[in-house]
């Protein structure tokens, strides 16, 4: 695990341990399992790791982003960017 | 009290206490005084079909907890059902008893994530606290394993005031050992660690550098360690959530198969928990009188019934109150709004004066007496 910047290059995947899931139980809602610890994605954030298979870089779940929803690639870089930082900070992903 | 009782929500952690079989002695080990034997431990198929029963309900998580659960001759396939079921797993273990077959076994039943405990950071002491010689150079063989096998570890430090001081030193250790979180574990005062508490206890200095020291360690090792800190009980003036509530997030199970809301919930009285092996886990989670007991707030006396903050902690920890003014139902009395806070100060008054001599936990020995 590194805290090393993310660039458009950078191929995030989820940390070991980590697992995203649909939890059944409570509504069908997404949730992302760590050691000892869950977080419940947001909307964006879902799309996000959707994306995150440890073979896209940042530049192409970007593209993807942008083929689908209507805002300025720009804006979605730095909203994915800023997303994967926290991650990153959370250990939830790794790149 | 079932039937119009407030809506349950599902749990979201199964803690399964699969053995009280341990090579370790800590004195402030969280299983009960009076520990099961091995030969009242659940089957395979028993515990395999509880955690079936206990992902159709909700549980996202289960940790394979103990005693030491490495101790159970067939922990690959406990994992691989758990697994199967679609559980997160998480092992919690001592370590000792780990080498590179059994780890890469685990690894290949689909094990998510390892807790490996630590004693302490300096070798001669950590063994001492333990109770076991070489344990801690096992420990350490052990965490290098989890690594090489490619799973994610948590270094969980039990801290009190025999080792808090090299709280520096531990945080150092997670980080040579690859640990991507490391938990300083306070004490928690009931059962064991109820009857060496004197000699455990921290002093309110030590407790205020170890908190500088987590804070400062927090901002070095952001992205790379994840540090959970809380302070303890003794030196607080709000207690905690409890298991996020009693019969709310998380149910136990015992090695016997007793379904608990929390792992020390035998030691109150009173109560009839029921077994797995003849209830179904759903119906235990959302009827039995025992979980229901001390859900919401219904229960609660004054002057937890009229608190704003009834709903955050929900009136602390059962057990601790139990243990301390003998009325489970009692504020816990970690609350400084509780009538009977001031045995927490005497408590760490007397622990000042006392030596560090504890009594080691036995699993054939007669209980020491707790108060």
């Amino acid at each position: 695990m590194t805290a090393a910047a993310i660039t458009g290059a950078s191929v995030p995947r989820l940390a070991r341990g980590v697992r995203l899931r649909e939890d059944a139980a409570r509504g069908g809602r997404w949730v992302v399992m760590a050691p000892e610890r869950l977080f419940v994605p947001d909307a964006t954030a879902l799309e996000v790791l959707r994306l995150v298979d440890g073979a896209r870089s940042v530049e192409a779940i970007v593209d993807a982003l942008a083929a689908r929803f209507d805002a300025p690639r720009a804006e979605i870089a730095a909203d994915v960017t800023e997303l994967l930082e926290d991650l990153a900070a959370k250990g939830v992903i790794v790149t | 009290m079932s039937a119009a009782g407030p809506a349950v929500e599902p749990p979201l952690g199964l803690l399964a206490e699969l053995t009280h079989r341990c090579p370790l002695r800590c004195p402030y080990c969280s299983n009960p005084l009076a520990l099961t034997r091995p030969g009242e431990e659940m089957d395979t198929a028993t515990w395999a079909r509880v955690f079936r029963e206990a992902a159709a309900l909700g549980v996202l998580q289960v940790h394979l907890s103990g005693g030491e659960p490495t101790a159970r001759r067939d922990l690959p396939e406990l994992v691989r059902a758990a697994a199967e079921a679609g559980l997160y797993t998480n092992l919690v273990t001592a370590g000792v008893l780990l080498d590179a077959a059994k780890v890469e076994a685990l690894a290949a039943a689909g094990l998510d994530h390892v807790q490996l405990s630590v004693q302490d950071a300096e070798p001669a002491s950590a063994d001492r606290i333990g109770g076991m010689a070489g344990g801690h150079e096992r420990k350490l063989a052990a965490a290098r394993l989890v690594r090489a096998a490619g799973l994610a570890l948590t270094l969980n430090a039990v801290v009190h005031r025999q080792n808090l001081d090299r709280l520096p030193a531990l945080i150092a250790l997670a980080l040579e050992l690859g640990a991507g979180r490391l938990e300083v574990a306070h004490v928690q005062y009931y059962g064991w660690a109820l009857a060496n508490r004197a000699a455990l206890l921290p002093t309110r200095a030590q407790l205020d550098a170890a908190t500088a020291t987590v804070e400062a360690a927090r901002a070095a090792h952001k992205g790379r360690l994840v540090i959970d800190y809380v302070i303890p009980d003794y030196h607080a003036k709000r207690p905690k959530a409890c298991m996020g509530g009693w019969g709310r997030r998380v149910l136990a199970v015992t090695p016997a198969g007793k379904a608990l809301p929390c792992h020390a919930a035998e030691s109150l009285p009173g109560l009839d928990f029921p077994d797995v092996r003849e209830v179904p886990l759903a119906e235990i989670w959302h009827r039995s009188e025992a979980f229901n007991r001390f859900r919401g707030t219904a229960w609660m006396p004054e002057p937890c019934r009229s608190c704003d903050r009834r709903e955050m902690d929900f009136g602390g920890c059962r057990c601790q109150a139990f243990a301390l003014t003998g009325d489970a139902a009692a504020t816990d009395p970690a609350c400084a709004l509780s009538p009977r806070h001031a045995l927490l100060d005497l408590a760490v008054q007397e622990a000042a004066a006392a030596d560090g001599a504890f009594t080691y936990r036995e699993m054939a020995r007669t209980a020491p007496l707790a108060r």
